[in-house]
């Protein structure tokens, strides 16, 4: 008997328009003490389906049809009071992002207290111990002090394992975690799947895990479910889902999963994706004005040339000037990239490497060393026409592609404002044909001009940031996690499109990412940084054939992997 | 907590010090205080005799010496008009002033915030609809149009309550007169304070209602929800206490400038208070008054943004780090 059963779920968001439907017909069953896991792509319906369970539809999602069962009781129908009792008492949920999901203004000790006293009779001291036996079985050292502290004193790990405990606080019987480990570190990631597995198994709880990330359904889950855009297309046993896909989507979405143990020349795309494969102008980038005047000298030596830098950031000011704290991001860092080439930078949240991307790009002064770009000092440049120039010559692409964008701007815009900035054309004909073939080439298409952000997916968004990017022509890329917040058929397609434009136009990369399959795929050489030190640059395939530092093989070996899975198949067949 | 307060109040003091000073030299540099004080027909050697006897033949820093001194002890000096000390003029003036301002505040956060709040969860409500189209009139109307109109409507037509004054007001110690005691006192605070405060009113009400539409889409409201919290408790504990930054921050200095600037509502409604003291003093050139106002005025404002600014850190926990160490 299932403790959670869901039959036939067809979730709608009725629109004034049309109806679109975020989920269609989809069964699924959850025992006790199991685990299962929902994979697919941004858009897939996956966490409709966990809010439809909870009973959170955003407005004005609706349950068509279908019902959802739990514990044999049909909950999908109850009112909305009763359905609120049941949520945290019966059902828990976890979020994606710890840093976001508690209050904070108020402390954890509030937060759980007043969780535990609403579904449970009990007082508040009572409460009060019950909570910090919680904490403690989350794993939180200290748990009678650190209950009384605010969320933002915790790491994101930390806080997590909080809103697990949270999640778990009345004991229910159900357990949903819409994307549990996607913003946090590997070696965080590690634990919590770990602790996650653990409670599950201790408690008894169904949990139903939402997940994008193959990784985390190969660690994690004992059966599977596969979206794609509102439809269940596979369904059945982790092992045998993930070894031997039937289903044509399952298959390419796992050959999308950058592979940490070759490098390959292109990542294999999801080519399931109908309708997507709009063939768009090509243009020729030789004789295009994105590749024409190039004029840039060739240097000898290396591109870039940084020694030394180091960047520190005030944490406790003072009057005099021996009293006062700096926190050290950058700890005397020195690299060399060549052009053409991609360097790569890898490392936990913290260890420095966006720091050092600002220090590069100009957005932040460092405290010492310097940094030599074709020839030039970068951290002296004083003259303001000087530091255009070599703004021009370096374009950064961001992770977000949601903030990165001027929601209030049309693509146009966007992509045109460095071209009149630098006054890089004449014309305002010229401008908005450059633009054109711009958003063309990034793979958008001329529509896109007119529209807003809003309107794109993140992938649609992060090809808008390298349109903007290529516009002022330049021969050097920042590109800072630029595919961590896209999906993995996206991230192929968007890394696939970085090494085009890299082959078209010459250009050198700066590469940060915390994600070392990627960084294999992409980087010619790579640095390992952690608490603002880089620790080891190797060619990449020797940092990963042989890593020198070990700190490097640690993260090596925390690599959630697709294999993950076929070493269990392995060892059962040992045993 | 303790050395961030003691800066703010030290960052203050320099404030104030500053004012001061502006304020001193308005004496010096705003015609002749002797010119001011007597008639024509005085003669030089007892204008000579004022003078040593006012002390501005010292020199300068001596003579901002002794009015600091003076200012803190509240001694500003004698009216030109009244020939009474300023201190005791401002303050039989005072209370009128705060109270009228209170009353206003506390209409404007106390009908402003559930408004917001309301109008912040249900957007779509005719309710809501309509509390913001009637805000937009308290926002796009002027003080004394409102107020005119108020009399007109409350006083002359329905004849509810009183056009003009305070009302009785009943002594509470020898320095302050208060009106909230009394029926007619009470009768006569209305109109003025619903003037005064409307625009505050209108103003917190749209600022809340932006902030919650921006917190009510946060995840630890999602989240509150999954645990299964009632809306009461996700509303008004998680909600509205995530909204009160930015909120204080813009009632802190709008209740300055309520105290400070309810000029126009006294005028219209002849409310015995500071304003018309104020207008006074321009109209006769009366330095002293207007110095002394100007140093209220100025403390008022900085005492205002030292309590937001501890309050900043009462509420909000992640700035007493910062601050802290900031």
């Amino acid at each position: 008997m299932s403790i959670l059963d869901i039959r036939g779920l067809t979730v709608e968001f009725p629109s004034r328009k049309d109806v679109f439907t975020a989920s269609r017909n989809v069964n699924l069953s959850v025992d006790a003490g199991k685990i299962l896991g929902v994979v697919g792509e941004s858009g897939a319906g996956k966490s409709t389906v966990g809010n439809a369970v909870i009973g959170l539809l955003e407005n004005p999602g609706r349950i068509a049809e279908g019902e959802i069962h739990l514990d044999g009781k049909r909950i999908d129908n109850l009112a909305a009071e009763s359905m609120r009792k049941l949520r945290g008492k019966r059902i828990g949920m976890i979020f994606q992002d710890p840093l976001t999901s508690l209050d904070p203004l108020q402390t954890i000790e509030f937060q759980l207290v007043e969780t535990i006293r609403l579904h449970l009779p009990l007082s508040k001291t009572e409460a009060r111990a019950h909570a910090v036996d919680l904490l403690d079985q989350v794993g939180i050292p200290n748990p009678e002090e650190r209950i009384a502290q605010y969320p933002h004193q915790f790491s994101g790990g930390m806080r997590q394992r909080v809103v697990i405990a949270l999640a778990l606080c009345a004991d229910p019987e159900v357990v949903i975690a819409d994307e549990p480990t996607t913003a946090l570190d590997v070696s965080i990631q590690a634990q919590i799947l770990k602790l996650m597995k653990r409670l599950c198994e201790e408690k008894n709880v169904a949990m139903v895990v939402i997940t994008h990330d193959m990784g985390v359904i190969a660690d994690l889950t004992d059966h599977v479910a596969v979206m794609y855009r509102g439809d269940l297309v596979e369904y059945g046993e982790s092992k045998q889902v993930l070894g031997a896909p039937k289903h044509p989507y399952t298959q390419s979405l796992i050959a999308a999963v950058p592979r940490p143990d070759v490098k390959v020349h292109r990542f294999p795309q999801v080519d399931y994706i109908e309708g997507s494969a709009k063939p768009f102008k090509q243009i020729d980038i030789g004789t295009h004005w994105l590749g024409k005047a190039r004029d840039y000298k060739s240097v000898d030596g290396p591109l870039l040339d940084v020694k030394d830098i180091t960047m520190k950031f005030l944490t406790k000011d003072a009057w005099i000037s021996k009293n006062r704290q700096y926190f050290t991001a950058l700890d005397k860092v020195s690299f060399d990239i060549h052009a053409g080439e991609t360097f790569g930078l890898v490392g936990e949240s913290g260890s420095g490497k966006s720091t050092m991307a600002r220090v590069i790009t100009g957005l932040y002064h460092p405290a010492g060393g310097t940094a030599h770009f074709a020839g030039q000092e970068l951290t002296s440049l004083k003259d303001k026409k000087q530091v255009l120039a070599m703004r021009r010559q370096m374009q950064m692409i961001f992770q977000d592609p949601f903030s990165s964008l001027n929601s209030r701007m049309r693509v146009r815009d966007i992509v045109a404002e460095p071209i009149k900035f630098h006054k890089l054309a004449s014309t305002n004909s010229e401008v908005n044909q450059i633009v054109d073939d711009l958003l063309e080439h990034v793979g958008l298409g001329i529509a896109a001009a007119a529209k807003f952000p809003h309107e794109f997916s993140g992938g649609q968004r992060q090809r808008i940031s390298i349109a903007r990017a290529l516009a002022t022509r330049p021969r050097f890329l920042v590109c800072d996690e630029p595919t961590s917040a896209l999906d993995v058929s996206i991230q192929a397609q968007i890394l696939n499109l970085l090494k085009d434009l890299q082959d078209e136009l010459g250009l050198t990369m700066l590469f940060i990412s915390h994600d070392l399959a990627v960084i294999r795929q992409m980087c010619n050489r790579t640095g390992v940084m952690r608490h603002g030190q880089l620790l080891e640059v190797a060619d990449t395939e020797d940092l990963f054939d042989k890593p020198q530092h070990a700190y490097t093989r640690e993260l090596l070996s925390l690599m959630p992997s697709m294999d993950g899975l076929s070493r269990q198949n392995l060892e059962e067949e040992l045993a | 907590m303790f050395g961030f307060i003691s800066r703010r109040i030290a960052m203050a003091l320099v404030v104030m010090f500053v004012v001061a000073l502006i304020s001193f030299l308005l004496f010096r540099f705003v015609g002749d205080p002797v010119n001011q004080m007597v008639g024509i027909e005085t003669t030089p050697e007892q204008r000579e005799a004022l003078r040593q006897r006012l002390g501005l033949n010292d020199p300068v820093l001596v003579q901002f010496f002794r009015y600091v001194l003076g200012a803190i002890q509240f001694d500003f000096g004698n009216s030109y008009q009244f020939k009474q000390p300023v201190a005791d003029l401002i303050g039989r003036r005072l209370p009128a002033t705060l109270e009228l301002s209170f009353a206003s505040a506390i209409f404007a956060l106390l009908l402003g915030i559930p408004m917001g709040v309301y109008t912040g969860l249900n957007r779509d409500s005719w309710l809501s609809k309509m509390f913001l189209s009637v805000s937009l009139v308290g926002i796009s109307l002027p003080t004394f149009f409102i107020g005119i109109l108020f009399i007109f409507f409350f006083s002359v037509t329905l004849q509810w309550l009183p056009s003009f004054g305070r009302g009785e007001v009943v002594a509470l110690g020898s320095f302050w007169d208060t009106g909230f005691l009394t029926i007619s006192g009470l009768k006569a605070i209305i109109l003025p304070a619903i003037t005064l405060g409307l625009y505050q009113m209108t103003l917190i009400m749209r600022l809340i209602r932006a902030e919650m539409l921006e917190v009510m889409r946060t995840d630890h409201i999602k989240f509150a929800r999954a645990r299964g919290l009632p809306n009461r408790s996700v509303y008004y504990i998680h909600a509205l206490k995530n909204t009160m930054v930015p909120v204080i921050t813009i009632t802190g200095l709008q209740l300055g400038s309520i105290i400070a600037f309810a000029i126009i509502t006294e005028t219209v409604f002849q409310w015995p208070g500071m304003g018309i003291l104020f207008l006074q003093a321009v109209q006769n050139v009366d330095i002293p008054i207007m110095a002394a106002y100007l140093l209220l005025t100025a403390f008022i404002f900085v005492f205002i943004n030292l309590i937001v600014d501890i309050l900043y850190v009462v509420i909000d926990p992640r700035l007493r780090t910062e601050r802290g160490r900031a």
